[in-house]
């Protein structure tokens, strides 16, 4: 028994585990402060394009609100959430859904998260809601566009938010668009990632145009590249040889450009016309490389679109936000911002219901219920999915150069209410779709 | 005591710590534990394979066999962790099986090659099928076990508890099965494959078993992975860099013991996690850093500074 002895490998060996497990102390963070997990792209396709910027637009509220600088109507709420300051952990979203649910529990559990407010990817949202349920974790998504979220994968949430209009709010706005302004189109394809974003675009484009315009066909040889794929060589071609004069694509980020290089190239944008859900991320970055003419939307009244709405809060942000980052802010860093803004309007809620007490999650969560708050560029409606799912107004137009102020400018805009483009509470976007869009206020 | 020796008594007292400090471990911790066991099982099959000699850049191909299989079948109605975990790695090894027929053939680069053009196949596979959620994967349901269903903090103080069992019988297998001859026939294989067959032995069976036996523990590994995290996706589970994260971490453990898998991969974790959390857009930088540092500093991994302490003992 000469291991008794000496125990040499078999006592490292569960010493070392025995140390590990050690590490038992849990993120000790300060009582007076909230601790707000800010997950968005930081590597990869979808951080240039939008991660990065939607990271920006958070941290510009972020101090803001830590300061106390909000302009109206957030000026004379005082500092921080309900008085107490925001630490912002902000990490990376890329790696996907398994990834990124342990990552979560991380930071729950290690770095005591108090809320998430961040996820672009409508693949990483779907695999957070029902862990973010499960922990008890107020979880605002304020971007990503898939309408599975809370009509497939929870249908009763209760922790998890979403503070922009989903992927049904697009389609329905783009057909609507393309009624009123392409009446004699021939036929329509896409071109769109094969995931849940991609997946729901189209469909929901697809079952409008089919209400809208019933005898528009649509293409059967539809494209569908991999996400972050950014090789669409194959793709072009069939969309180029395709009769079908306009094309759907809810490409976005790196994706995007990607396609627009590529596409402008080998001369699709001349050919076909285009219409793009989120291209309002890459038409500062790509400047007079973008392709004038084609028709885009910022999945709401974001980014470009925002450039001319003359409130406090809209121009402070504008400012704020070039000054910083020598570009103005797209579509991602106005959602990010809404996001963090909703967080600052239902905690201060809260604390007012709360006689001015630092409220409970529980609390938090009921002043965002189906609450009406000031956004950026638009009023944010929390009015779908038992007051968790929000609607606002959307805007789609053409892009166009402007030659006299040497930047891209949204022409031939169209707005269209939250009531007109999102289906009503407690239907279903699918049904709503193909019942003919029964109730909705255009 | 013909088969107790060093290594069954110190996986033996790591068992035991690790069963009663489960119920003491900081969340995050088990979290990371979990995954740790998981992914060392993986290590733990390519450390059988790496014996012999060959490399296998897509065992990622079981790992995924083993996620997806336990959890579809979540998505037909099955909970429980026992049947589950059973499920996935059993489809694992009668895909090695099968597979094996072909990879025992082959040799060096074409093997490791060859593994990940399968692997390849079962992440397109995956990506092109939108009924399982193409790229963005599914949620995977809490398990309950033999009619026991746990909530809140103690579906992982179970589900560890479970993993930790079952990794314990099939290391210490796996160790055992390495002192047998047939499993003491790697070392030979990897020298001299001719004098093998000589001796009368085949190679090719030798390596056929050990390819079930990596499958296996593969599939393993990848079915509690789903049940750990809760979540199945084909970048996570299926991808060619997943494959390459079973071989960074069985060059960190190397290849001298069977405990130093879950020691490597549990490594592997606390590096990712802490330059996760540090250095949110270079993390890959300090991972990639890492592995290069091992493989300067210490060519035959973490195992080799117990080597090296026992010597200097000695």
């Amino acid at each position: 028994m000469g291991i008794l002895k000496r125990p040499g490998k078999a006592a490292l060996l569960a010493g070392g585990l025995a140390a590990a497990v050690g590490l038992t102390a849990g993120a000790a963070n300060a009582a007076d402060e909230v601790v707000m997990a800010v997950p968005t792209f930081l590597t990869g396709a979808g951080a240039p394009a939008f991660g990065v910027p939607a990271r920006n637009g958070a941290e510009v509220i972020i101090e803001a609100i830590n300061k106390g600088k909000l302009p109206a109507p957030y000026d004379k709420s005082g500092k921080g959430l309900a008085g107490r300051q925001i630490k912002a952990v902000i990490y990376d979203e890329s790696g996907g859904g398994v990834k990124q649910v342990a990552e979560f529990r991380n930071k729950v559990q290690k770095q005591g998260v108090d809320l998430f407010v961040g996820y672009i990817s409508s693949g990483t949202c779907a695999a957070i809601t029902p862990v973010a349920e499960e922990l008890k974790m107020l979880t605002i998504f304020p971007i990503c566009g898939t309408p599975r979220i809370f009509e497939e994968i929870n249908k009763n949430p209760k922790y998890v938010f979403r503070t922009m209009g989903h992927a049904t709010a697009d389609g329905v706005a783009e057909a609507l668009y393309v009624k009123a302004n392409m009446p004699d189109v021939k036929g329509y394809t896409g071109i769109n990632q094969n995931y849940a974003w991609g997946q729901d675009s189209w469909r929901d484009f697809d079952l409008a145009m089919k209400q809208l315009m019933p005898n528009v066909p649509a293409s059967d040889k539809a494209q569908w590249p991999k996400i972050f794929s950014g090789q669409y060589g194959a793709e072009i071609s069939a969309l180029m040889l395709s009769k079908e004069p306009l094309v759907h694509s809810s490409l976005w980020g790196g994706d995007l450009e990607a396609f627009i290089f590529q596409g402008a190239a080998r001369g699709l944008f001349r050919k076909k016309k285009l219409l793009f859900s989120v291209a309002d991320t890459s038409v500062y970055r790509l400047g007079k490389k973008a392709p004038a003419g084609a028709i885009l939307g910022a999945r709401g009244p974001y980014g470009i679109f925002a450039a001319g709405v003359d409130t406090p809060l809209n121009n402070w942000f504008r400012k704020v936000y070039q000054d910083r980052y020598s570009v103005p802010p797209v579509g991602g860093s106005y959602q990010a911002a809404q996001g963090v803004l909703a967080a600052k309007y239902a905690y201060d809620a809260a604390a007012k219901a709360n006689g001015g007490k630092f409220p409970s999650t529980d609390q938090v969560i009921a002043a965002l219920e189906g609450a009406t708050y000031q956004g950026l560029a638009a009023k944010v409606h929390m009015n779908r999915s038992n007051g968790h799912q929000a609607a606002t107004k959307h805007m789609i137009g053409v892009l166009e150069w402007d030659k006299e102020a040497g930047g891209p400018i949204m022409t031939k805009v169209t707005e269209f209410g939250p009531d007109c483009v999102m289906p009503p509470p407690g239907v279903n976007g699918t049904e709503w779709l193909k019942g003919g869009m029964k109730g909705a206020k255009c | 005591m013909r088969y107790v020796d060093k290594t069954v008594v110190g996986l033996s007292i790591a068992f035991v710590v690790l069963l009663f400090a489960d119920f003491f471990m900081a969340e995050w911790m088990r979290f990371i534990g979990l995954q740790s066991l998981a992914r060392g099982a993986v290590a733990l099959g390519l450390l059988v394979l790496w014996r012999t000699g060959l490399v296998s850049f897509g065992h990622a191909l079981y790992f995924g066999i083993g996620a997806y299989a336990a959890a579809m079948l979540t998505l037909v109605g099955y909970h429980d962790a026992f049947f589950l975990v059973l499920a996935g790695t059993l489809a694992s090894g009668l895909l090695a099986f099968l597979l094996g027929f072909l990879l025992r053939r082959y040799r060096a680069i074409f093997f490791a090659l060859l593994n990940m053009a399968f692997s390849m196949i079962l992440y397109g596979v995956i990506v092109k099928t939108e009924e399982l959620g193409s790229t963005d994967g599914f949620s995977v349901l809490t398990p309950t076990f033999l009619g026991y269903a746990p909530q809140g903090e103690a579906v992982q103080t179970t589900l560890f508890l479970f993993t930790l069992v079952f990794t314990y019988i099939v290391t210490v297998g796996v160790h055992l099965y390495l002192k047998t001859t047939l499993g003491g026939m790697s070392m030979a294989v990897r020298e001299n494959e001719i004098r093998v067959e000589y001796l009368g032995y085949s190679a090719e069976k030798v390596i056929h078993v050990k390819y079930v036996f990596s499958g296996l523990v593969a599939g393993f590994g990848g079915a509690i992975m789903a049940l750990a995290i809760g979540q199945v996706d084909p970048d996570s589970m299926a991808n060619w860099n997943v494959s390459g994260e079973f071989v960074f971490i069985t060059i960190l453990s190397g290849i001298g013991n069977v405990g130093a898998t879950y020691i490597g991969a549990l490594v592997f974790e606390l590096i990712r996690t802490y330059a996760f959390e540090y250095a949110p857009q270079v993390w890959q930088f300090i991972l990639g850093g890492s592995l290069l540092a091992i493989i300067m500093f210490l060519p035959d991994g973490i195992w080799s500074l117990i080597d090296r302490l026992r010597k200097s003992e000695g």
